[in-house]
């Protein structure tokens, strides 16, 4: 196992595609694993900059571990209709720089474009990934993942039931 | 040819109550929605924490018509029809922002931000008449006021006053403004997205208790492991569904879930449950004992007819929703929140509360819209089964909470003002 400091492109590259393969197919359980217990999950409003302060500023998406734990419980379940039956994507991850280092900790930038479809809709959803990785004795963890969507509105996409 | 009394089927007698499902699905119908009662209604546009500073500006699309709404430099607000009087291009075409004057791109005119128009391009070359006439300026919506900082627009310059629009809806206004000590404003971050379902739809939906456990299982869910399953939803809640007039509808409950103002659940702490009660206390000083309670231990639903809800449940929420088709709309979704609340963990919890239910991410509303949307598909059976039904309630009259009298005070206002549009 590589540690977080030697990390090059090769090793980002690979923990986000294995991320994204492990939404793709809804491996809700081991992908939370991928992060921290306490840890944010953060999409925030079009209309604002991105890095506003969830604390004071609407967000789309503002989980801290406890609210991600709860986003998975309910889409594990039958009763979130909105992903019953459940959607197909499919995530694609590029343009992955390393942005940042400090002690045992990384920053990574990527772009996504993510698709969803249903049996009655196709939808892309795109922007960047700001991940914030943590060294931990299990490896890397990313302790907040801020995904910025760059397109002016979630019209007609609508809803946001799947992790990006 | 569209029949009026074909749409509903109302018998009182029987207690049976019906909607034509092609009222949702025909493009005649939503052409005369148009005209009947989108260019009739007083319809919400914007709040005034939305334009603090003079000189300020936003546009918006209110029932397809560009709008450009600004503070001009004497503090007044104003709204234009967002097109230039020569060849009509959009005047302004940035989202918000601060100016004292707009050019249009084409060619070139140039207005003040209170609609005067300022240059023309080229004026030697049109007749002294031409220049001096007031049609060179932007021309002002037909109506435009306020209520308790809630900005509406009326596109019928013989409407009513808005005050008497609102009619019953004042007072829910007031129940929930009236929660701040330095007032209401909106929060940054606005949530803008769609539904693939008809306008009215999410009219009906917005007032719709019933579906609660049902739906909305997993929010249920959350809020009890949130307070240690101290709030469920299996008691019978205090409340009442009231007709506000003018199709006008509110259903009040009683709370089961935390609310910012003034109910306090576990997970927020003690700290946070001294602060809570803090508030409650000088809630009671500044409305009384009577009031304060209502405003704090009940939510709201609150329908402005014809497409504004102000929801004051786990925290407020203002939402319009724009048609823009026949089987689509654009929703837009803020979070209400005192001033007072600003740079504190309430305005934290508040959002936290905001984002649990509500909009494209939260745990509720994304299945509101899959319902909605389910409800327009299953709707091209519109002619081999033709009714939607109301009847919840209408034998007796019954204003429970749980029942269906907001959506038949809705639909009667719709059919009343459609009706009138094919006399």
């Amino acid at each position: 196992m590589i540690p977080l400091e030697s990390w090059t492109r090769t090793e980002a590259e690979n923990f986000l595609f294995e991320e994204a393969a492990l939404l793709d197919e809804w491996k809700l359980d081991e992908w939370r694993a991928l992060f921290l217990p306490e840890c944010r999950y953060l999409v925030p409003a079009m209309t604002v900059d991105p890095y506003s302060d969830p604390n004071s500023t609407l967000f789309l998406i503002a989980d801290d571990g406890h609210h991600l734990n709860e986003r998975i419980s309910r889409l594990k379940s039958k009763a979130a209709f909105a992903e019953q039956p459940r959607s197909r994507t499919l995530r694609v991850i590029s343009n992955v720089t390393l942005k940042g280092r400090e002690e045992a900790a990384l920053q990574l930038r990527c772009t996504f474009i993510t698709y969803r479809t249903t049996m009655e809709s196709v939808d892309t959803f795109w922007g960047y990934h700001h991940h914030l990785l943590t060294a931990t004795s299990d490896g890397a963890r990313i302790s907040e993942k801020r995904s910025v969507l760059t397109m002016c509105t979630l019209r007609p996409q609508g809803k946001l039931t799947i992790i990006l | 040819m569209i029949e009026p009394d074909q749409l509903l089927d109302v018998k009182r007698e029987e207690g049976t109550f019906r909607v034509a499902r092609r009222c949702y699905v025909d493009p005649d119908l939503y052409r005369a929605e148009e005209e009947s009662i989108f260019s009739k209604c007083w319809l919400y546009l914007a709040h005034e924490s939305e334009l603090t500073k003079s000189n300020c500006f936003l546009t918006r699309k209110i029932a397809g018509r560009p709008l450009l709404l600004t503070r001009d430099a004497s503090g007044n607000l104003r709204a234009f029809l967002n097109v230039c009087p020569h060849r009509g291009a959009q005047v302004c075409r940035h989202r918000s922002g601060s100016a004292k004057s707009f050019t249009c791109l084409y060619h070139g005119w140039t207005f003040s931000n209170d609609g005067r128009v300022l240059s023309i391009t080229e004026p030697a070359t049109y007749s002294r008449t031409f220049v001096d006439s007031d049609r060179n300026n932007l021309q002002q919506v037909p109506r435009l006021a306020t209520y308790r900082g809630f900005i509406f627009v009326n596109y019928d310059h013989s409407a009513c006053s808005l005050s008497d629009y609102l009619a019953g809806a004042r007072e829910q206004i007031d129940l929930v403004v009236d929660q701040a000590e330095l007032g209401m404003e909106l929060v940054a971050g606005v949530q803008e997205y769609s539904v693939r379902a008809n306008w009215k739809l999410l009219s009906e939906n917005s007032v719709d208790i019933l579906h609660g456990p049902i739906l909305h299982a997993t929010y249920v869910d959350l809020i009890a492991r949130n307070s240690h399953r101290t709030m469920t939803l299996d008691h019978d809640r205090a409340g009442a569904c009231r007709d506000l007039g003018n199709g006008h509808v509110v259903v009040e409950r009683e709370a089961f879930q935390g609310r910012p103002i003034a109910k306090w659940i576990p997970i927020w702490g003690e700290q946070a449950k001294k602060e809570i009660a803090d508030v409650y206390e000088r809630l009671v000083k500044r409305h009384g004992a009577q009031r304060a309670h209502h405003m704090a231990h009940f939510s709201r639903n609150l329908l402005i007819f014809p497409n504004l809800a102000i929801n004051d449940i786990m925290a407020i929420t203002v939402r319009t929703w724009q048609p823009t088709a026949v089987d689509a709309m654009d929703v837009t979704a803020w979070s209400l929140a005192p001033l007072e609340e600003r740079e504190t963990p309430a305005l934290t919890r508040r959002l936290s509360n905001f984002n649990e239910f509500f909009g494209p991410g939260g745990f509720a509303s994304p299945d509101d819209a899959e319902a909605l949307e389910s409800c327009q598909r299953a709707f091209q059976a519109w002619r081999e089964a033709p009714w939607n039904d109301l009847s919840k309630g209408f034998f007796n009259g019954d204003p429970h909470p749980n029942g269906e009298l907001a959506q038949r005070a809705f639909w009667l206002k719709w059919h009343d003002s459609i009706a009138r549009g094919f006399a």
